[in-house]
């Protein structure tokens, strides 16, 4: 993906509302949200906890339908399609980095990386392949055989990553991607994603913590299910800071 | 993914995960092994009491002459001489007669025997080899009367073990010794064992020799004293009687059977406790077949529950990398159809393996039918199978936001 396709919208956001019904209370998680993502954006989503920015995450993933607007993904109207066109989204056009990096227990990391192309489809040979690639964009080539178990909290969220961008999906969702991992290992991750979105990849990363927005180029401030403030970060960080200098949250 | 992928991957699944694969198989197996097992051991208990109560006479029919007439008085029953072995002849080959699987006519006589300055009153019956099928005699020693020894009129005995205690000495084998019988002497081919002495007749104190010996050298008479009659099964006594009981008045040609000339005895008593024993052995093997199949199907049900639930994470995973509700349903079904087949033929084999074992240690008949293990493979498969399905279903469906949430 060269990094002249910036200008093209890949996603677009049009006053989307989520309410959850609980008994006789409604509860408003997202109210009337709207906004556009360009190819190629490093864009993070903050919030505090309860804002609706999990919510938000969930409806961009295609992993829920928001009540009410659209959502366009890709070109595609996500906000209206079936369960299985859902997953064929998910499978296509996403790559999902959750906070407990979710990979499979007691499987090798190979394994786990070509999880989602056999989903898709993709002859055995071809996974295999272009699953050891992905572990060695994000430093595991040395590690394709090793157990999910057997590796660090680091470790784990690599190959997570590795398994987000293995099917070169439209966009990188990242939930928390540093809540789970030991703070000199959270470094290397964020390092990681600045490599792959050298490389072309369009990321949202939903956070709460506002020393791991900073490494995105643009920031969406979520606040009662509302975007209150979308802003460049100027200050964006380029180096990878020293442990001590953040606060772990 | 196609099947042929899945079934790799549900293979790869289960023994990735060995000690919940382990688990899930421990519960197939104990639940069809107990099925299998506890069925097998009725059955074979069932058999057991079947035998012994067929060994009682349970099958047996006995035809008699009718009252003996003199005049206009009629004698005792069974005094008759209207029975010929030419009738027993008949029964034995008449196609008319199904159920009937042996014949045996007897002729029986007191007789003062003696051996050499020994001597006693017993009971003498001039037999078939037949007669030691039908009434369950066993040998300690020797061997029973044969078909050359009635063919050639020998003078040959088998004696009860009463009989050579009353005869020789304790622990002479009478065996090739010669005993007397109305003045002529016989040879004892063999000594049957003891059966205890049950109902009227001591079976120990008697004496067998060959019919043809006895119709000649005791009776003088062509006449016998009764048929024994062996039905194929105690099932079939009712139309065994009515076969041999036609058979008869035909061949002495009366069509009245209220003036047959004859009469058939069958131990009802032995029958009815018989069929009431078949009876509550069918409704103890039911009821044992229903809680084992129920308690191994909980067993089942409860271990493919829990795993399946316990996965309800995986399976969110699974469809936001992309699944489909139909290939985790899929997956899961294939995966529960493996362990259920391994369960199966482990259970088939362990539950075979303990009722062998249980039926050496009680010492009844080892049995096990097709229907049985039909039964718990049916049932505790199908068990296994839809508490695979089932729960994998029911997360299937679920937002994978909702599943991947789930603790």
């Amino acid at each position: 993906m060269p990094k002249n396709q910036k200008n093209q919208t890949v996603i677009s956001v049009e006053n989307i509302s989520k309410v959850y019904q609980v008994g006789e209370v409604e509860t408003v998680a997202l109210d009337t949200v709207s906004f556009t993502i360009a190819k190629g954006e490093f864009v993070a989503i903050m919030g505090p906890s309860g804002s609706g920015k999990s919510t938000l995450m969930h409806i961009l993933g295609a992993l829920d339908t928001p009540t009410s607007g659209t959502y366009t993904l890709d070109g595609e109207l996500v906000s209206s399609l079936s369960d299985d066109e859902l997953a064929d989204i998910r499978n296509r056009k996403i790559g999902f980095i959750f906070q407990a990096f979710n990979l499979l227990p007691r499987t090798t990391a190979l394994h786990n990386v070509m999880l989602p192309m056999a989903y898709a489809g993709i002859p055995v040979a071809e996974r295999e392949e272009r699953a050891a690639d992905a572990l060695t964009k994000v430093g595991l080539a040395n590690r394709i055989h090793h157990y999910s178990n057997q590796l660090s909290g680091g470790q784990q969220q690599r190959v997570a990553i590795a398994r987000g961008i293995v099917m070169d999906p439209a966009i990188l969702l990242a939930d928390e991607p540093t809540g789970n991992i030991a703070s000199n290992q959270a470094d290397e991750v964020m390092e990681i994603f600045h490599t792959i979105h050298r490389q072309g990849h369009t990321i949202v990363m939903i956070t709460h913590e506002p020393d791991i927005a900073a490494h995105a180029e643009r920031i969406l401030h979520i606040k009662d299910g509302k975007l209150v403030n979308d802003e460049r970060n100027t200050q964006k960080t380029q180096r990878v800071r020293k442990p001590e200098d953040r606060k772990t949250g | 993914m196609d099947i042929r992928e899945q079934v790799v991957e549900s293979f790869r699944t289960l023994t990735v995960n060995k000690l919940r694969t382990g688990l899930a198989i421990l519960g197939i197996v104990i639940g069809i092994g107990s099925v299998i097992a506890l069925i097998s051991l009725g059955q074979g208990s069932q058999q057991m009491v079947q035998n012994q109560i067929q060994s009682l006479g349970a099958n047996l029919l006995t035809v008699q002459p009718g009252f003996s007439q003199s005049g206009s008085v009629r004698g005792a029953a069974g005094g008759g001489t209207t029975l010929t072995l030419d009738d027993a002849l008949a029964l034995s080959t008449d196609p008319t007669i199904t159920t009937v699987k042996n014949v045996s006519p007897e002729v029986s006589s007191r007789q003062q025997v003696t051996a050499g300055r020994n001597n006693a009153n017993e009971q003498v019956y001039g037999v078939y080899p037949a007669y030691a099928d039908i009434h369950k005699i066993t040998l300690s020693s020797g061997s029973f009367v044969t078909t050359s020894d009635l063919a050639a009129q020998r003078k040959v005995a088998v004696i009860g073990p009463q009989v050579v205690t009353d005869l020789f000495a304790t622990d002479a084998n009478p065996v090739g010794q010669k005993i007397r019988v109305k003045g002529q002497e016989y040879t004892v081919i063999g000594v049957t064992a003891s059966k205890g002495g049950t109902g009227f007749q001591n079976q120990d104190a008697i004496i067998y020799i060959p019919l043809s010996t006895a119709q000649k050298s005791i009776t003088g008479s062509s006449s016998i004293n009764s048929i024994s009659v062996e039905a194929a099964s105690q099932d079939v006594m009712t139309t065994a009687e009515d076969q041999v009981g036609y058979a008869l008045l035909k061949r002495h040609k009366i069509a009245d059977p209220t003036q047959a000339d004859f009469s058939i005895f069958s131990q009802q008593d032995i029958l009815n406790t018989a069929s009431s024993v078949t009876g509550t052995f069918t409704s103890l093997l039911s009821g044992i077949a229903a809680i084992s199949l129920l308690v191994g199907g909980i067993g089942i049900m409860n271990i493919m529950l829990v795993t399946v639930t316990e996965r309800t994470r995986e399976i969110g995973l699974r469809k936001a990398l992309g699944a489909k509700r139909a290939t985790i349903i899929r997956q899961f079904l294939i995966e529960s159809i493996i362990l259920t087949i391994l369960g199966g033929c482990i259970g088939m084999a362990f539950g075979a393996t303990v009722s062998f074992i249980l039926s050496k240690v009680l010492s009844i008949p080892f049995t096990i039918t097709m229907s049985s293990v039909l039964l718990s493979i049916g049932v505790s498969g199908g068990i296994g199978i839809i508490f695979g399905w089932y729960p994998a279903r029911t997360a299937a469906k679920l937002q994978p936001i909702e599943a991947l949430r789930y603790e």
